[in-house]
């Protein structure tokens, strides 16, 4: 699976799109296969802050529930209705259902993030292949 | 021991097969000071005849044979026979939680059914599985508020059941939500007995989580529950509605403005059992569906199409979320709830009315009878079966008189309102007789008479 | 169903059978059918309007309406789709699926025990009394505790009920302490219910034993420390043999030990906690003590602790007065106070005291020990064809992994599925988490040489399916009623009750004129 080279990814498995002082934040191909069938987002509200490397909501499958954690700060602007009736699309098109879009307060944050290639490796060392 | 299915010679060859040379080969793990090496103190083994002995001598302790007018939190109903025919077949009483659907389907879908009579009954649109009981579904009716509202104030009627109230306090304590009782007015207002509606309005904030009433309340009187619904929400709170007394819903309107109800369903079948094991059910609007605690089941199809039922939503649970769950609770009342819709199937949609208001009937001719010779308290307010009875003669003598007629008289209220003074409260349901009632009448009046003979 | 090609086992244990259909009640409710008669009223009618006023249900609710009969055969029919003890062994780690004697069930029926009002006189309740005072001697004795409370209505209570009380203790002594040490190992109620007290959760990982790791322990204690939780036996079923030093690295720093009972079953008899050093304890009287499951309830979860924690026990109390007879007692300022109404699941306290007098100090010991013989039976006949993570001897129960199944793409859950088809209830899968894809099983002293020797079969057979014939396994069940259910829909779009009309695969009623 192609990780979008524009994207920046975090550890926990979400993933960031950022075009100016706006970033969409998500999850990545490799988070939704682990988790399964998604059945529930737990977004954050409209205009609350979120904080780099804390956790903003949660993602259900039907036997396990993962926290996400935030990539960067800032204040979320707006958040995906459409995963409220349709959490799949996760599933089917992780890379384009944004959780959040986050208006960023530090944009240098980015830059710590990893890049695709770097993201491809890191979960290549975490699955052993 | 004849629930053990092996004979020594099985089990000398199976620890021969494991290659153990005696039984305690298997228990050296536990530290050599540790181990006992003495027969527990407990009472030798008996003989099947010598059990039911001793709790047949035990149970010869208890009432026998006396008329109750008991209530309080517990009712004596009749309970179908073909209640304990049923649950008392093995693959309803030996069976395990239904986490796997394929061979449970019998416990799953007779949960669908309470949960479905369970929101027919109350107004709202789910229920869960079942609580331990009324008191601690009270406590997680009012943690499941708070996590709804995001806010930590609490109001609770002083009418609610003063146990109940004790163990929200309990729950409470290291939440941050203590509770604020709201008082009642007194006897003689037109709404007697109900909570103090411009009391409950000065108490209710932008920082009220809930407002839990309880209808028909301890006294038996029954709550105006739109005007309290109103009062809550216009502040953002949730309105909690607690039932005690399940039967009540037959006749009584149901709470349908509330957000939450809880109830407690142990009238509808469930042996009186000297206090448990009883039946909490919670029940809410859908929106509430994932704070809501408890096991739920729902309705699904499998791969061949064909309908099923399945715990579901279990991400909300302790085996899951564990320190975030909504709630602890692992083990339910499944069986207790299983003889409630057992008892909800026999007497069905007419059943329920008829059987409701036989019970009015019945605490209508006992609080006339019993008030012509004392003083009938908030008797200006709508009750169910249940009422307060005020007299000259102190409780203590008066239900010693009583006891002496094989008649347990009403509950004292005294320790929990002394404010009353001598005040019981009494209970009459389908299965108290005309003549228990006029037999209590009548020696609740001799008293009466000898004072009015002074 | 199953492939022409590899291995398909035989079933020893079962065979198929027609199994009745039967829709929801309310698929066959009819207006006017009735299944009850209410004697006729003797005191004067009333009209519900004129009494509730504005307070009077105008619609009826919608409850089916059946006969007797019809209710009979609904529930009866429900009751043949469900698997229980009384039709084979449970597997079952950690929920000690043991024989439940009908003798319990009778004598928690006779009439002055099944109908006593909790708020009867005392003099009209020395029975129930003198039932729970002997019952609280026995499960003292048993534990080594000083004293119990039986108020709890399941484990989970008593977990709170007794990190209730051990914040209690901690606040009479100025501190009430911040966090709570729970193994990786625990079952899910341990860390909910300690942030249900206000504590924070502190994890512990697991030594290469799958025990306690007590260096790691005793680096993370300190004065915030309030208690650790620990399940012994382990949820591994193993023993933890350093315990005594577990308990003193925990008193050093004034925290408490908290004990789960779940694993009870391995220890009566032989062992007390009481004695290796656990302050407060709750135990299981439907696991240990053989109280019905009932499908997911009632339990009775009763907490024990030490003389120093007695004050904070719930309240109320059965004591002997200075007359020399039972009363119930408040007398506790300490108290943590009430957790429920009324004194308990006394229902449950009839069964596990008829379940003590049964068994006797003898078979008592009996019981453990021939749990302790199943489990180590079952592990000695699979451990060639399933992975055993940790080689420490195990008590009641066994944890396998499915590391060699899953080469072939088997993993826990689908052996558990097959399983059903050779006629058993699946294992615990999945738990504990520390190991990954396990297998729990604990088979409790009620399984006779023959029941687990068909279960070491038929995982044997499963074992060999899975190498040879993987498809099978993982598409199994293959013999039930239904086969395996939309979980994820059932989360997506969750539908929890019944809304008329009835469902698609409503039964259909042939019409008179249809040929034969």
């Amino acid at each position: 699976m192609a990780y979008p080279a524009n994207y920046r990814y975090t550890r926990e498995h979400e993933w960031i799109e950022v075009y100016g002082k706006t970033g969409k934040v998500g999850i990545t191909d490799y988070a939704q296969n682990s988790l399964g069938d998604i059945v529930f987002v737990e977004s954050p509200k409209v205009g609350a802050a979120v904080k780099k490397g804390e956790i903003f909501g949660s993602v259900e499958s039907v036997k396990a529930v993962s926290d996400l954690y935030s990539p960067v700060t800032g204040t979320v602007t707006e958040v995906n209705e459409e995963l409220a009736s349709s959490p799949e699309k996760i599933n089917t098109a992780a890379h384009d259902s944004w959780i959040m879009k986050v208006e960023l307060s530090d944009p240098a944050e980015v830059d710590s993030l990893m890049t695709a290639s770097d993201y491809e490796k890191f979960i290549a060392e975490e699955t052993g292949h | 021991m004849r629930y053990l299915p092996k004979s020594d010679a099985e089990r000398a060859e199976m620890l021969r097969e494991i290659g153990a040379s005696s039984i305690d080969d298997l228990f050296t793990a536990i530290p050599e000071e540790y181990r006992l090496t003495r027969d527990l103190k407990v009472p030798r083994q008996m003989g099947e005849s010598e059990i039911v002995d001793y709790f047949k001598a035990a149970a010869e302790k208890n009432a026998k044979v006396y008329t109750s007018f008991l209530g309080a939190g517990a009712y004596r109903h009749y309970r179908p026979v073909i209640i304990d025919s049923l649950v008392q077949r093995g693959e309803f009483l030996t069976s395990y939680t239904p986490y796997q659907a394929e061979i449970t389907q019998g416990t799953l879908q007779a949960i669908f059914e309470f949960q479905t009579m369970i929101c027919e009954l109350t107004g709202m649109d789910i229920a869960n599985a079942s609580m331990y009981d009324g008191s601690t579904g009270a406590a997680e009716a009012v943690m499941m508020a708070v996590r709804v509202t995001g806010r930590d104030g609490v109001l609770v009627a002083k009418t609610v059941h003063p146990e109940y109230r004790e163990v929200m306090h309990t729950y409470a304590q290291h939440q941050g939500h203590e509770a604020l009782e709201v008082a009642y007015y007194p006897d003689g207002h037109a709404q007697a007995g109900r909570i103090d509606l411009e009391a409950l309005e000065q108490a209710v904030n932008e920082e009220t989580a809930c407002v839990l009433v309880q209808s028909p309340n301890f006294f038996g009187v029954v709550e105006d529950i739109p005007v309290i619904a109103e009062i809550a929400h216009k502040k953002g709170a949730l309105l909690i509605v607690s039932i005690a007394e399940a039967v009540s819903l037959g006749i009584v309107r149901p709470p349908v403005e509330a957000d939450i109800v809880s109830m407690e369903a142990q009238s509808f079948g469930v042996a009186l059992s000297y206090g448990g094991p009883y039946c909490g059910v919670l029940a809410a609007k859908e929106k509430y569906l994932r704070q809501m605690p408890g096991r739920l089941v729902g309705e699904t199809k499998d791969s061949e199409g064909r309908r099923g039922f399945v715990l579901t939503l279990s991400t909300r649970e302790q085996h899951i979320r564990r320190e975030k769950a909504t709630s602890n609770i692992c083990t339910n009342q499944a069986l207790v709830a299983l003889m409630t819709t057992i008892f909800m199937t026999v007497y069905g949609k007419q059943g329920m009315r008829e059987l409701a208001v036989q019970n009015l009937a019945k605490g209508r001719y006992a609080a006339d009878a019993l008030g012509a010779h004392g003083k009938l308290l908030f008797g200006q307010s709508p009750r169910f079966h249940e009422f307060v009875l005020q007299t000259e003669e102190p409780p203590k003598r008066l239900n010693a008189r009583l006891m002496e007629n094989k008649i347990i008289g009403g509950l004292d209220l005294r320790k929990w309102y002394p404010e009353l003074g001598n005040a019981t409260l009494w209970c009459a349901t389908e299965l108290t007789t005309k003549e228990q009632i006029d037999a209590a009448a009548a020696i609740v009046a001799e008293i009466s008479v000898a004072s009015a003979a002074r | 169903m199953a492939t022409t090609n590899g291995f398909v086992g035989t079933t020893r244990k079962v065979t198929a059978h027609l199994t009745q259909n039967e829709p929801l009640s309310f698929e066959k409710s009819s207006p006017g059918k009735k299944g009850y008669k209410l004697a006729p009223l003797d005191v004067p009618e009333v009209d519900p309007a004129a009494l509730l006023g504005g307070a009077a249900r105008e619609d009826e609710p919608g409850l089916p309406e059946l006969s007797e009969i019809e209710i009979i055969r609904h529930f009866t029919r429900l009751s043949t789709w469900n698997y229980a003890i009384d039709l084979g062994m449970y597997p079952l780690g950690s929920c000690t699926m043991k024989y439940n004697p009908r003798v319990n069930e009778f004598v928690s029926r006779l009439e002055g025990i099944a109908e006593a009002h909790p708020y009867q006189p005392e003099r009209l309740s020395r029975g129930a009394m003198v039932i729970i005072k002997l019952l609280k001697d026995c499960l003292m004795e048993i534990t080594g505790m000083d004293a119990i409370a039986l108020h709890p209505a399941a484990g989970a209570h008593g977990e709170f009920t007794g990190m209730l009380m051990t914040r209690a203790y901690h606040q009479s002594k100025g501190n009430p302490r911040k966090s709570v040490i729970i193994p990786d190992s625990a079952h899910g109620t341990n860390p909910a219910t300690a942030a249900s007290c206000g504590y924070q959760v502190v994890n512990l990982k697991s030594n290469a034993q799958g025990g306690v790791d007590v260096a790691a322990l005793a680096k993370v204690v300190n004065e915030d420390t309030a208690a650790l939780m620990l399940t012994n036996p382990s949820t591994i079923g193993v023993f933890e043999s350093e315990i005594h030093k577990i308990a003193d690295v925990l008193h050093d720093k004034g925290a408490l030990l908290y004990m789960d009972g779940a694993n009870m079953n391995a220890l009566v008899g032989k062992t007390r906690p009481g004695d290796f050093g656990v302050d407060v304890m709750h135990l299981n009287l439907h696991k240990t003590f053989s109280t019905p499951h009932g499908g997911g309830g009632p339990g009775c979860g009763p907490v024990a602790c030490k003389q120093f924690l007695e004050p904070f026990l719930p309240i109320p109390f059965v004591a002997l007065g200075d007359d020399g007879l039972l009363h119930w007692s408040s007398d506790r300022p300490q108290s943590i106070g009430r957790v429920r109404m009324f004194y308990g699941n006394f229902g449950m306290f009839v069964r596990a005291l008829a379940y003590i007098l049964a068994n006797g100090p003898d078979g008592l010991r009996q019981t453990t020990e021939d749990a302790v013989l199943n489990a180590n039976y079952i592990r000695k006949k699979l451990e060639d064809v399933y992975e055993l993570p940790y080689d420490t001897p195990s008590m009641h129960e066994v944890v396998f992994s499915d590391k060699r199944q899953v080469k072939n793409g088997v993993k826990t859950g689908d052996v558990a599925k097959r399983l059903i088809d050779y006629g058993f209830h699946p294992y615990t899968t999945s738990f504990p988490l520390i190991v990954s894809g396990a297998l729990m099983i604990e088979p409790t002293e009620s399984e006779s040489r023959e029941e687990l020797d068909l279960f070491v079969d038929a995982m044997r057979q499963i074992a060999r399916e899975a190498e040879e014939n993987p498809e099978l396994v993982i598409s199994a069940p293959h013999s039930t009623r239904i086969s395996r259910l939309d979980e994820t829909t059932a989360a997506r779009k969750p539908v929890l009750r019944w809304k008329g009309p009835p469902a698609d695969d409503a039964l259909e009623v042939d019409t008179p004129a249809k040929e034969w």
